[in-house]
């Protein structure tokens, strides 16, 4: 196994979020390293996707803080990309502005976003829906244009929040590897929330195991099967089952 | 036109094509036309009180260059009205469609707004009209007043209705990007609450033109309003059919216009 020497993108220090008397996360810490590809996994209702939020600074934390690049997290100022739950296209752009928007709105030189725009169609075989509406669109190419939108961005910081879980089985092997395919092209870092054990050993280096709430860090796990993983392998069961066991609460 | 055949998942409807269901609503306008002048001819209605389709087509051949007996042709009576309508309902989507977005954006303004608004909201336009004929006259300043009165609430309405509908999740997008409230405002809000927004310029449209007529009943010299009220002055039926008709036609008119530049817009919906 060779040694991991990317240097720390991220750092999370004792996050902590109450909502009212209601305590959801209590006191996490982790680091991520540059161009990691983490899953989040945890029992339902344990606080997953408000940790999210809490990364993606649409909620505020109680206390504690997270740091990129060693700055404080600031959407203005960092770059953030987030592929939420729900299909999130927006209905009135067509794929290409909506793969530009969040270029257009970080004020990115025109060339720029051009090149990176051609550059997800490219990858993500959309030529041929570049100037469709999403409500033309079906909802696994819809999921397509709003990965490669985020991806666009080329963030310092990546979350994706259950982006597969109103899909198939079929589509969501399709785009885990689609998702997989434009992480190595592009390089970014990952933060993937997943109530789905298989998908989250299939796709991560690192797997955080969330605990019940109030939320912490159970457990953090290397994941270090060799790409393209084999869900029917050993190696792989074992790593599946042990998350499972972790995530019980029965 | 296409001939193609339109096939209903459901099998309903007849299965005929576009241009057959096209000529299936002329038919109907047709039949009704055709009743109408045989009740009359046959005297099941009199002629007193209902004139002929025939004679309308006739005083409207008439009137299209004739002044009497009302005092306006009929291209001047159109213009007046349309002139008056147009005004009031332009200025009412002018204020009325940044104020109601304004107010379903930003909390703070809702509230400044929102008790004025609830107290003027069930005051019926018409009732404007007296204060209207002290303040202004009977000018087309005072008519076009009513007329934004009518179409300035379903404006505001619509509008704040239709912004605060936005879905939070295309928010959160924007505001990860880092995008400013405003901004969002302006990239998400205002796009996304155009479909209820054109809801409610239609209503204002249809209040426009509907308020109108009573506005110009009640305080004008011109226009189709005011030219239905001189056909009861002199007892001419056929005068106040005519100005209905011509004001039902040129309200159509107006909504398929209205519908035209809707589909321009939101060409991205459904």
């Amino acid at each position: 196994m060779t040694e991991d020497n990317r240097e720390a993108k991220v750092q999370v220090r004792h996050l902590t979020k109450c909502f009212g008397k209601l305590h959801v996360l209590d006191d996490i810490s982790f680091d991520i390293k540059k161009g990691e590809f983490v899953c989040v996994v945890g029992p339902t209702g344990c606080g997953k996707t408000t940790f999210l939020n809490l990364l993606t600074k649409i909620y505020e934390p109680t206390s504690g803080e997270l740091r990129i690049d060693g700055e404080l997290a600031d959407p203005k100022k960092h770059n953030l990309a987030f592929v939420f739950q729900e299909p999130s296209a927006y209905p009135w752009l067509t794929v290409e502005e909506n793969l530009r928007f969040g270029l257009k709105i970080k004020r990115l030189p025109k060339k720029t976003i051009e090149e990176r725009v051609e550059k997800i169609i490219r990858l993500l075989g959309l030529e041929k829906f570049r100037n469709s509406y999403p409500s033309d669109l079906s909802a696994s190419t819809e999921q397509r244009v709003i990965i490669g939108r985020a991806f666009a961005m080329e963030p310092d910081l990546l979350l994706m929040d259950e982006p597969y879980a109103q899909m198939d089985i079929k589509l969501r092997f399709y785009l885990e590897d689609e998702v997989l395919r434009l992480w190595r092209e592009i390089g970014t870092t990952v933060v993937f929330i997943t109530h789905n054990i298989e998908e989250a050993v299939y796709l991560s280096e690192k797997v955080l195991i969330l605990s019940n709430k109030p939320t912490t860090i159970k457990e953090e796990l290397k994941n270090t099967l060799p790409y393209p993983r084999d869900i029917t392998s050993r190696d792989f069961i074992d790593l599946r089952t042990h998350i499972t066991d972790q995530i019980k609460w029965w | 036109m296409n001939g193609q055949k339109n096939k209903d998942p459901l099998g309903r409807g007849l299965g005929l094509s576009s241009y057959a269901y096209a000529m299936l609503s002329v038919a109907g306008v047709l039949c009704f036309f055709l009743i109408w002048q045989l009740l009359v001819q046959f005297g099941i209605v009199s002629g007193r009180y209902l004139a002929k389709p025939t004679e309308i087509i006739s005083l409207f051949l008439y009137k299209l260059v004739n002044a009497n007996p009302d005092g306006s042709t009929i291209p001047e009576s159109i213009f007046a009205s349309l002139q008056v309508s147009l005004v009031g309902f332009f200025l009412a989507i002018l204020i009325g469609i940044p104020t109601g977005l304004l107010m379903g954006w930003y909390k703070g303004f809702r509230q400044f707004v929102s008790p004025v608004f609830e107290i003027l909201r069930p005051i019926p336009p018409i009732s404007w009209i007296p204060l209207t004929l002290l303040w202004l006259g009977i000018g087309i300043r005072a008519k076009a007043f009513i007329i934004f009165f009518a179409a300035f609430i379903p404006c505001v309405i619509n509008s704040s209705a239709g912004i605060r509908q936005t879905n939070q999740t295309l928010i959160h997008v924007a505001k990860t990007c880092g995008a400013s409230n405003f901004k969002i405002f302006i990239k998400v809000g205002i796009p996304s609450s155009l479909p209820i927004m054109f809801a409610g310029i239609r209503v204002a449209l249809g209040n426009a033109w509907a308020t109108l007529v009573a506005a110009e009943m009640l305080a004008a010299d011109s226009g189709l309003g005011y030219m239905i009220l001189m056909g009861r002055n002199f007892a001419r039926a056929d005068i106040v059919i005519l100005g209905m008709v011509l004001i039902g036609v040129l309200g159509m008119v107006f909504t398929s216009t209205l519908s035209f530049i809707e589909h321009r817009i939101i060409k991205w919906r459904i």
